[in-house]
């Protein structure tokens, strides 16, 4: 027994499959499963080789981009399944027939969770802005790729720790946000809490480093002339983000670190008694919490303004206006925290402070929903996907707003705290404000990203899926939230609920329909690819820099820095010049940082330090750890290692790219979807 | 004369059919309000969403418009691709917010104040009851210590009287509402939280813990029942014929379980509330000794307050 305890800590042969209950074990056979399938896949098509030097050895931000949104694509999809789970279990438990126990269903809404907010949304606006934002400031990569790879590993390796909980043990039972006293050693023992807290940890440092990288690029490596208020508002958005994770993610991270302490080293941070005290873990997750929530948003704001107005074929209404509004949010998001426990016991004044806070940031939201209609006010609006999907956001969003000004007061949230009024609320922004941006920007950048166009009828199929999907699931919940209905119940019993629940199950099963259209989108598109290509790089008749260049882009991003003179500089300069003209003869030799697979290797290393921490095998973390510092000490002695372009092949690039564009026939915004469209536009007049 | 009427029949068959539908479907909640606190709970509800109501109301006529006006294939609007600024917009739509939200915030801030639930509700008549709810795993238990009494799972009180809560936990946090009458406030062990009901109505409401403690936490249910001072004088002489809440079965209560039926108690033990809350001041402490009036008083809430 000891010398197990040595080696392999309180991991037991009872905390491997077969799970208790069949579902929990169909749910670890996947984890197995799935990447036995993708090992397999590779060796038959003998791709170990390209996998490792194409994409995970990378520090081209592109690449990293990608990654980052594959893993939110796959983490989704987990996280969906495991909330048609849930649906399922309340519409039928209220009926008499549960399928499955209170404990599985506290793990779930424990995962569903923490999924969705750190390995699904985080890592898809990571991604977006890693693919994004350097080519629309006309920069060639990040400021730190080593540092943006290893981020992206460390992410990874959090992402699968939760997954590992599927396999071995069990997850928390705490909810995202982990309240203690209850995710403290005396009501939670065992490896649950453990893994959300090493899992949070892993991301949290990512993230923190990720912010550092953004932000540092986006003040150091503008083109010249991108000033700030030129820079596209995606990019503004990018910037309030970035700030806003350097801030909001260590609390988080000081927070769990010290729930850590109590539960490993005895200490009485957040315990009942011995001078312990929840509120002070309150103060500061919520301190992270509310930045958080705009983390997710901001990117998805900047997502729609890019949206809204390349659809509507016209320039953004306010950009200064859009601007302000994103700063205010920003700087505002970090006064309002205390909004999440007015039933805290504090005094009246104080809850009234921080509820006018709140509705305070409704002002600047408020402004950019008109902003945007103002955008498509005497434009030219074509309803494809992206547009569609920015609809419904419009839509839903206000009403999310509504709700959100309700709980901002004081008295009406005594009321519907915990209770399903509030889950509805932040799915309410949080699923059209976010999730469908980040769907929206995956339609609007893939062309770009891949080279071919994504088909539009499976695209308008998915929206519609996902619009009926999300009111009919998440409508009803306002109506039971009202009607005293608690959220985290896995079993209600009262017959009144049984319509609303119903319903909000149908809606569920919609919206897993609307995922299944992505899936048959991609599908559909790759196998037609050829009729969709955009080589000149243009589809959109687009705005910003992104779309000057061909798609794909090359892995230098732009043979020549452009040089910028206003808003929207690649509007102005297919007004004003021609775009695609040939490019001076001396190209020059570019170097950009070589392949390395220390990100990788830290990515590794950091997801089983974590994971012996969680099972307390404490040679195996200490091993880990010492390796993850090793790996660094190894990288700073190698210097930066470069690869090198040389001019002659970015000369013949270059050159191929234009030779296409002038091959081409512009296409008007009328034959945007059709095969001729080849991503030279023919702007609207 | 005939059309007329079946008009008014279809009318009244449409409002019948609304208001049964509207009034199932609150059948617990806030819209259900029979107290002062949920009443002003339901006020602001309202207020807040007319007022709101003004700022989104024009995106839901405008949007379809612009979309149907300025649609690429047929729209007839004027295309202005380089329009973008307006100085009237601008202060329209950052002024009207701006006045909606200093509107919400006056009433915010005297409805935060009215609506404090450590404040008393009524103004006169009888004091109210002083009854101590504890949150345990998963089921709440209040004391009586005027009347001598405790009980699980009930909460009985004589209609029109309010009561004022004093509230702990001893095990995870929990969270007390009554959905009709009003709440929310946490309950957190070592500290005390408060909370003033009131309802002039007779019956059955319920009550619950709403934050998650474990796996018995939806079903730790409570009814809030306002009966009669004659049915509260029987209910008071029945408990006081149950077993006393000494501290053996008060330990008994601690370990997580899910009573189905109501218990009542007598004489519960001589500052049991106190003693709850100070067992997690007084380093191993248990229920046994009674620590000195300074460390009762570390009550973290109550101070905050």
């Amino acid at each position: 027994m000891d010398w197990t305890y040595w080696l392999f800590g309180t991991l037991q042969w009872s905390d491997f499959p077969p799970k208790k209950d069949l579902i929990a074990t169909f749910a670890a056979s996947l984890v197995i499963l799935a990447p036995i399938a993708v090992a397999v896949i590779l060796t038959v098509t003998k791709r170990w080789t390209w996998i490792w030097k194409e994409w995970l050895t990378s520090l081209d931000h592109k690449k990293i981009g990608v990654m980052y949104c594959v893993l939110a694509a796959a983490m989704l999809v987990r996280a969906l399944i495991e909330a048609g789970l849930m649906r399922t279990q309340q519409a039928m438990a209220n009926v008499g027939s549960p399928v499955i126990g209170a404990d599985h269903f506290g793990e779930l809404f424990s995962t569903h969770g923490t999924i969705m907010i750190f390995f699904v949304v985080m890592p898809f606006i990571s991604g977006l802005i890693n693919f994004v934002m350097p080519l629309q400031i006309g920069a060639r990569d990040l400021t730190f790729p080593f540092l943006n790879a290893a981020s992206l590993w460390l992410t990874a390796a959090g992402a699968m720790l939760v997954n590992a909980s599927l396999v071995v043990g069990k997850f928390s039972t705490g909810g995202w946000s982990g309240y203690p006293p209850f995710t403290e050693l005396a009501f939670s023992p065992g490896e649950g809490v453990n893994y959300w807290i090493w899992a949070l940890t892993l991301t949290g440092i990512g993230t923190t480093l990720t912010g550092i990288n953004f932000a540092v690029t986006l003040y150091k490596e503008r083109a010249p002339g991108m000033h700030l208020m030129r820079m596209p508002l995606f990019c503004w958005t990018a910037l309030s983000t970035s700030i806003l994770m350097i801030f909001a993610l260590p609390p988080l991270t000081v927070a769990t670190a010290m729930l850590a302490l109590d539960r490993y080293a005895g200490f009485h941070f957040f315990t009942n008694g011995a001078g312990g005290n929840m509120m002070l873990y309150a103060n500061l997750f919520w301190l992270f919490g509310h930045p958080e929530v705009y983390i997710l948003i901001l990117p998805a704001f900047g997502v729609w303004s890019e949206v809204i107005s390349t659809f509507s074929g016209k320039k953004l209404y306010g950009y200064t206006s859009l601007v302000v509004a994103t700063i205010s949010i920003a700087v505002l998001s970090f006064t309002v925290w205390l909004h999440h426990f007015f039933t805290m016991g504090q005094s009246a004044n104080v809850n009234a402070v921080f509820g006018i806070a709140t509705m305070l940031i409704g002002i600047p939201t408020g402004v950019k929903v008109y902003d945007w209609l103002l955008t498509m006010y005497r434009g030219r609006i074509r309803f494809t996907p992206p547009l569609l999907f920015s609809i419904t956001f419009l839509f839903c969003f206000v009403v999310g707003g509504l709700t959100g000004v309700l709980l901002a007061n004081a008295p009406v949230d005594f009321a519907v705290h915990n209770s399903l009024f509030l889950v509805a609320h932040f799915h309410n922004m949080l699923i059209p404000g976010t999730l469908f941006a980040m769907i929206a920007g995956y339609m609007y950048w893939f062309p770009k990203v891949f080279g071919f166009r994504l088909d539009e009828r499976w695209g308008t199929i998915s929206w519609f899926l996902w619009s009926a999907g999300f009111l009919l699931a998440f409508m009803p919940l306002y109506a039971l939230g009202l009607m005293g209905a608690m959220r985290r119940t896995s079993m209600f019993t009262d017959p009144h609920y049984t319509p609303y629940l119903m319903i909000a199950l149908g809606g569920a099963g919609m919206i897993l329909c609307g995922l299944a259209a992505l899936g048959v989108q991609l599908f559909v598109s790759i196998r037609r690819r050829e009729q969709m290509r955009v080589p000149v790089g243009d589809p959109w008749d687009g705005h910003s820099l992104e779309w000057w260049s061909s798609a794909p882009p090359p892995e230098w991003n732009f043979a020549r820095i452009p040089q910028v003179d206003g808003t929207e500089a690649f509007t102005a300069m297919k007004r004003n010049g021609q775009p695609y003209v040939a490019q001076p003869e001396n190209y020059e030799d570019i170097c950009l940082p070589a392949n390395t697979g220390i990100p990788v290797m830290i990515g590794v290393a950091g997801g089983l330090c974590a994971f012996a921490l969680t099972w307390y095998i404490w040679w195996l973390a200490v091993v880990m750890l010492v390796a993850m510092w090793a790996l660094v000490v190894w990288r700073s002695w190698q210097g930066e290692p470069m690869k090198e372009f040389p001019a002659e092949l970015v000369r013949k690039h270059t050159e191929e790219w234009l030779e296409k564009a002038r091959a081409a026939k512009p296409v008007d915004r009328f034959a945007e979807s059709e095969p001729v469209n080849l991503g030279l536009a023919d702007p609207i007049r | 004369m005939s059309c007329a009427a079946g008009a008014k029949r279809v009318l009244g068959a449409a409002s019948v059919f609304l208001l049964s539908g509207c009034a199932q479907w609150p059948a617990q909640g806030l819209f259900a309000a029979a107290g002062p606190a949920a009443e002003l709970q339901r006020e602001q509800f309202l207020i807040v969403t007319v007022l709101v109501a003004l700022v989104i109301l024009p995106l839901f006529i405008g949007l379809p418009w612009v979309l149907w006006r300025y649609r690429l294939r047929g729209g007839r609007g004027p295309f202005r691709p380089d329009w973008d600024f307006s100085w009237i917009m601008e202060i329209l739509i950052w002024g009207i917010p701006v006045i909606i939200v200093a509107v919400l915030g006056v009433t915010l801030w005297h409805s935060a104040n009215k609506a404090d639930p450590y404040r008393p509700i009524a103004t006169a008549g009888p004091p109210p009851i002083e009854v101590q709810a504890v949150a345990l795993d998963w089921k709440w238990l209040f004391i009586y210590p005027k009347q001598g009494v405790a009980s699980v799972g009930q909460l009985v009180v004589p209609a029109g009287r309010e009561v004022a809560l004093s509230i702990t936990a001893d095990g995870p946090m929990a969270s007390i509402i009554v959905p009709r009458l009003g709440g929310q406030i946490y309950a957190m062990a070592g500290m005390t939280t408060q909370l003033h009901l009131l309802t002039d109505h007779e019956g059955d409401y319920r009550g619950m813990n709403t934050q998650y403690t474990g796996t018995g936490f939806d079903q730790q249910h409570f009814t809030y029942s306002a009966v009669s001072p004659v049915q509260f004088s029987t209910w008071l002489a029945h408990a006081r014929g149950a077993p006393a809440l000494d501290a053996a079965r008060y330990d008994a209560l601690v370990k997580p379980s899910k009573p189905d039926q109501p218990m009542q108690f007598s004489s519960p033990a001589s500052q049991l509330f106190q003693r709850i809350i100070a067992k997690y001041h007084v380093p191993g402490d248990t229920l046994g000794a009674l620590p000195p009036p300074s460390a009762v008083s570390a009550n973290k809430a109550t101070e905050a307050h």
